[in-house]
């Protein structure tokens, strides 16, 4: 690395971390604790006809809907006012929030917890994609079981296939994937100086003040949420925490105490929002020499019983659907689709991953149709600076893919394995270009999230920082803190940035999107220069900073047209594969990587986002299945739901290309999701190489390879 | 309720306490170890792991009567020691440290492996963490952490 800014430091919170001093949620003194407990439903689709409880003893309390104060509302702000705080008649999946049980032993909230009976009235669930298209049981939402549709045009579709000499067709589907952070959903909630405060392990601490008070009917304001070391989170502690903080507040405004709800694991996998499954379809339409017209891409997304961010995570699914490409016409359609599974939610990607997934994987399959090496075929396509995308903007990006595929193949040896392997039974090798864009999509980040960063001189070679953006394990508090010291020529240990308390810092929006280090980070570059001019003012002179949209772009939210997003990450990964005949195993033995994320702001983090990327990606791709029998998740422990350990896959070996992105800090793109979005095809790719034929689904188990060998 | 006498982090205690009691309950709620975190209350994960007479074990597979006059190290009692803080700043300076939940399980995994072995392999290193689950890092930079203590340790262990 060139720059001083990705030399790489000391991560501020490893010592207490590593030294076990670091307190999670779950150790925190918070004296006196009540303990909470949810009731959930039992059933994917039904009516409650009837509640009956046990006696409550002194001290105990059942809290449900009724609990709401006037003025509130039994609906969760998350983006459309949809999922109930508490059940109210129906549920619509299955660990449905129907009411708390909250007490002072534990032991006696669960013996009254499962002394509670619900008798239901069941009606015909809907639980894939599937059926939700086919309103099996009646619609769940609306007419349709549609929570949203979308449909993108570039070019002219039509044209391209009426022309067509050849059409390839495939259709990919992709599963649920657990995020599996190593410290479990938790909150505690109290009652401070007149206050509801909630200390949370949260990525977005002011999504649940937003959702905290419109539940109680309250200002914003009125609500405190205090962000606490948190223990991974990777989109799972986007929204699903308003999904508990909001029965929790409803709990402690009526109690006045401490209440403390924190999910064992067997809670925590069963019942909380996974990755949406996809079933994509796409349709290639070419000329005779085997030259791509157009493409039709049909994409559907699971969103379960309530919408969520799933039209969010929809568009973003759609709006990566032609991958790094640029295809002459295409029509993209998207439809997320209501069923009565628990709802999906963001994960690391958000979309992305499964649109990446399945063009990267067609892609290959046309090629090989055609008779072509994959990366040769696929870098026929590039998208380049001043091509079209999928919205009929020009892509603004710098494309360096051809420098990182010189990168990625000298390194990986792709180019030659590749053709050696095409006759070896036992060996294969692929390959997975991709993008991701960076922030919210649009103009979001203009138009609703608005983020406002401040700074402050607080000593002689001091300064603070404050913004709502958590540490969660990516190194945002020492990558932040080494861009604000390097502006004002600091020591990074000499800025502070404690864990965001909403009654403290500014709203600089959620830590989500690959926004925090490219958006937030540029923020803190802008604000630091102005403190840096107002330094000699003295000690408490503070500086404060607007997010404003980067000229030239433009978007349209009705259409979809314009700049999709400000700037994209990109990326390369190969896998190389072995076959072990006997057990029909397959043993990952290399895995290479090259990105372009602008200038890393640190290389050893960043070193650290690619590898736990990439590894969490091959686990969705090879081990981590997560099935749906009778409306319920099938793998409900660790034991079941398996992740990479440290002996399942090698070593990654990445290189990072330097390609600086003007409003980024020092040059920096997002990164956080881009670094998952390539290994789920790459490793399909090398299963195509490997046994010569189509793979179509993930994840690809040794069942399903004997599947693929025998066909 | 019974009396058990361990050795915890060098030093005797007392705790008067169900028997059957998961010791990653005494260890966090009655004694304070807070380091010893709980991942998954199934002995898949490896959060909680400590040193049981000097053999890594999870504490919530471990009922407390168990431990009658033997000797428990958590988190909190190696990192005193120049074998911990080898380890620590190793892991730190490697930048095996993301969310930091599985990490103090990890170094108590690191140390059980070295006093085995002081000069591991990556193979022998991935397999004595490979009961340690970690979602963050995709293991590599841990196993370069161990390997950096192992060089940096040569006269400890």
């Amino acid at each position: 690395m060139s720059k001083q800014i990705s030399k790489a430091v000391r991560r501020v919170d490893a010592v207490d971390k590593a030294s076990g001093r670091a307190r999670y949620i779950a150790d925190h003194d918070f004296g006196e604790l009540l303990y909470a407990r949810i009731l959930r439903s039992e059933r994917p689709r039904a009516v409650i006809t009837g509640i009956s409880k046990p006696e409550f003893p002194e001290g105990y309390y059942y809290i449900d809907a009724r609990d709401i104060p006037e003025g509130g509302k039994n609906r969760i702000r998350i983006i459309k006012e949809d999922w109930p705080v508490f059940a109210e008649g129906e549920v619509r999946y299955i660990g449905e929030t129907i009411a708390l049980v909250v007490g002072p032993d534990r032991e006696k909230v669960l013996e009254l917890l499962s002394q509670i009976t619900v008798t239901y009235e069941d009606r015909e669930p809907a639980t894939t994609i599937e059926e939700g298209l086919a309103c099996k049981g009646g619609p769940i939402v609306g007419e349709d079981n549609l929570f949203g549709a979308y449909t993108l045009i570039k070019g002219d579709p039509d044209a391209a296939f009426k022309r067509a000499a050849r059409v390839v067709e495939g259709t990919y589907r992709t599963g649920f994937q657990e995020h599996l952070y190593m410290e479990t959903q938790g909150m505690v909630g109290t009652w401070e100086d007149g206050k509801l405060t909630l200390y949370a392990s949260a990525q977005c601490p002011f999504y649940i003040r937003k959702s905290v008070a419109g539940v109680l009917g309250v200002e914003e304001a009125e609500i405190r949420v205090r962000q606490v070391t948190t223990g991974g989170a990777f989109g799972g502690k986007e929204h699903f925490p308003d999904v508990i903080a909001t029965p929790l507040a409803v709990a402690v405004n009526k109690i006045h105490k401490p209440v403390q709800l924190i999910f064992d694991r067997d809670e925590d996998i069963p019942f909380t929002c996974k990755r949406h499954p996809s079933r994509i379809t796409i349709r290639t339409a070419l000329d005779a020499r085997g030259n791509i017209l157009g493409m039709d891409i049909d994409t559907v997304i699971n969103a379960g019983g309530y919408e969520s961010s799933s039209l969010i995570v929809l568009q973003r699914a759609i709006l990566h659907g032609l991958g790094v490409y640029n295809i002459p016409s295409a029509r993209v359609r998207g439809r997320a689709v209501a069923t009565n599974t628990f709802p999906s939610d963001a994960f690391r990607g958000f979309g992305a991953p499964q649109g990446l997934y399945a063009i990267e994987v067609h892609m290959s399959q046309v090629a090989r149709a055609l008779g072509e090496q994959p990366a040769a075929f696929k870098r026929r396509y590039f998208i380049r600076k001043g091509d079209m995308t999928v919205t009929n903007a020009t892509m603004k990006d710098n494309v360096i893919l051809e420098e990182m595929f010189k990168a990625v193949d000298e390194m990986s040896g792709y180019t030659e394995k590749a053709r050696a392997y095409e006759n070896d039974p036992l060996r294969g090798i692929g390959i997975a270009f991709v993008n991701h864009g960076c922030g919210f999509t649009g103009n979001g980040e203009q138009e609703i999230i608005k983020s406002v960063v401040r700074m402050k001189r607080t000593g002689p070679h001091q300064a603070a920082l404050y913004v709502s953006n958590v540490e969660m394990g990516q190194g945002l508090q020492t990558v932040l803190r080494k861009i604000a010291a390097k502006e004002l020529g600091l020591d990074y240990t000499d800025i502070a940035y404690d864990n965001p308390d909403t009654d403290i810092v500014p709203d600089s929006g959620p830590t989500v999107a690959s926004r925090s280090t490219m958006v937030v980070g540029y923020l803190i570059q802008e604000c630091a220069k102005k403190l840096k001019d107002r330094w000699d003012e003295g000690i408490g002179v503070e500086a404060e900073q607007h997010y404003r949209h980067p000229e030239g772009l433009t978007w349209d939210q009705e259409t979809f047209q314009g700049d999709a997003y400000p700037s994209y990450g990109w990326g390369i990964n190969v896998i190389e594969v072995a076959l072990d005949l006997v057990t029909y195993e397959v043993r990952t033995t290399g895995i290479w990587s090259a990105f372009d994320v602008g200038v890393p702001i640190d290389e050893t983090i960043m070193a650290g986002q690619v590898s736990g990327g990439i590894i969490q990606a091959v686990g969705y791709a090879a081990l981590e299945k997560c099935e749906v029998r009778d409306g319920m998740f099938y793998q409900r422990t660790m034991a079941d739901y398996t992740i990479p350990t440290a002996v399942d896959f090698p070593e990654v070996k990445n290189v990072f290309l330097e390609n600086p992105y003007p409003y980024g800090p020092s040059g920096a793109r997002g990164a956080g999701e881009l670094v998952f979005d390539a290994a789920a095809p790459a490793y399909v790719d090398a299963i195509q190489s490997l046994t010569g034929r189509n793979v179509y689904d993930l994840p690809v188990t040794p069942e399903t390879i004997m599947g693929v060998l025998k066909r | 309720m019974k009396e058990i006498t361990f050795t915890l982090n060098d030093e005797t205690v007392r705790v008067t306490e169900d028997p059957l009691k998961r010791l990653l309950d005494v260890l966090r709620e009655d004694l304070g170890m807070t380091g010893v975190k709980e991942g998954c209350g199934e002995g898949e994960c490896g959060a909680c792991s400590i040193l049981l007479d000097g053999k890594l074990v999870n504490a919530c597979m471990v009922p407390l009567g168990v431990v009658e006059g033997r000797e428990v190290v958590t988190p909190e009692g190696l990192r005193e020691t120049e074998k911990g803080k080898t380890l620590i700043e190793a892991f730190a300076d490697t930048g095996a440290v993301q969310c930091g939940f599985c990490t103090p399980g990890m170094v108590m995994a690191a140390e059980a492996l070295l006093e085995e072995n002081a000069d591991p392999s990556e193979e022998e290193i991935r397999q004595a963490l490979s009961g340690n689950l970690c979602r963050c890092t995709g293991y590599d930079l841990i196993i370069k952490g161990v390997r950096a203590a192992a060089e940096r340790g040569k006269e400890l262990w």
